[in-house]
């Protein structure tokens, strides 16, 4: 089964990026395609590089770089939320890269599922 | 049967978007509109449903600007031009507010929450806003 | 469909108003905060027992214990992020943000 996962809030001040990504995580050892992680609202800040966290707890960023270089997971910033936020090309880690909603709505399209984690 | 065309609508999806937050307070009303003008483009079966204090974001005499934020009602009413016209509207939860279809600036069909729920039922994607 | 609920019912009506528009047959998770919804013997007891007259009820399991809750009301059914992935095999989605 292919699913897309879009996430719609920012790290740590929910737990929504440790859902989507305990999620993401037990899709792909069930042997489902994850598709992409679609990051919208405060989602966009998920993948800054410059996100620093003590060195005891998850580095979410790095997280979600690494589903991308072991899995092929796409992690997609919205270019308009993105925008807003400060979240551009120069503070985004290696594994995402900045898109329109336009690619959400063909994540939608071409995935049997879209599952959605937020507040 | 060799002449039935069901290729043309293979691909379309139903993808409903619920507005359950009232606007201004927080952006995800706001976004979540950006969101539907966007996939509006891309001729799937949507549709949009007012739950709870998602039926706000309808309301008449909004006025932002003294809280120096953009104010974006009017953009409902412009929805219709991007042939997004299935606004549904949960009839409990405007009465819970107090308020009527009157009070609403574009025209919704005001449904129970037993039809809005079957309708949800036949979607392939459900987002929250 | 599978409904999640992610909220506390003390802090949030996403409960109440989710189950209005349940149809039967559809499954309802308990993920994050949602999932006090289901400790034994709260006030949501009730509402919990008759959403199960036409719906099942589950709730993740990493997510009651990271919360201390070891016992949940009964006929609730408990899963790991496998069983989670499963319902989202068997159901569309419809999370309840």
């Amino acid at each position: 089964m292919k699913i897309g996962i879009l996430l719609k809030e920012g790290p740590y001040n929910h737990q929504a990026s440790d859902s989507a990504y305990k999620f993401a995580e037990a899709a792909i050892k069930k042997g489902h395609t994850v598709d992409a992680v679609f990051l919208y609202n405060d989602g966009v800040s998920n993948v800054t590089k410059l996100m620093d966290p003590p060195q005891d707890d998850r580095n979410i960023a790095a997280r979600w770089d690494a589903l991308h270089k072991q899995h092929g997971v796409e992690i997609l910033a919205c270019i308009a939320a993105s925008k807003r936020r400060g979240i551009s090309d120069e503070v985004l880690i290696e594994g995402a890269s900045i898109t329109g909603l336009g690619t959400l709505t063909d994540i939608a399209i071409r995935n049997d599922r879209l599952i959605t984690f937020g507040d | 049967m060799g002449n039935i065309d069901v290729g043309e609508n293979i691909n379309i999806k139903k993808i409903m978007h619920v507005m359950r937050h009232a606007p201004h307070g927080t952006i995800y009303t706001y976004e979540g509109l950006e969101m539907i003008l966007i996939m509006a483009a891309y001729e799937q079966d949507l549709s949009v449903a007012f739950i709870g204090d998602g039926v706000y974001a309808l309301k008449k005499d909004q006025n932002t600007a003294a809280i120096g934020i953009k104010g974006f009602a009017k953009t409902f009413m412009a929805l219709d031009g991007y042939d997004v016209e299935k606004l549904y509207v949960d009839q409990l939860s405007l009465e819970e507010r107090g308020l009527t279809e009157d009070d609403l600036l574009v025209k919704v069909e005001v449904l129970g929450s037993g039809e809005i729920g079957k309708l949800m039922n036949e979607q392939d994607v459900v987002i929250h806003h | 469909m599978l409904h999640t609920i992610n909220k506390s019912p003390f802090a949030s009506d996403s409960l109440e108003t989710c189950r209005r528009f349940l149809q039967p047959g559809d499954s309802v998770l308990f993920i994050e905060d949602g999932v006090y919804a289901v400790q034994a013997g709260n006030k949501f007891a009730s509402l919990i027992e008759t959403i199960q007259k036409n719906n099942s009820v589950l709730a993740l399991h990493p997510d009651l214990g990271a919360r201390g809750i070891t016992v949940v009301a009964d006929g609730v059914r408990v899963v790991d992020y496998e069983g989670f992935v499963e319902l989202v095999e068997e159901h569309q989605v419809n999370s309840w943000l």
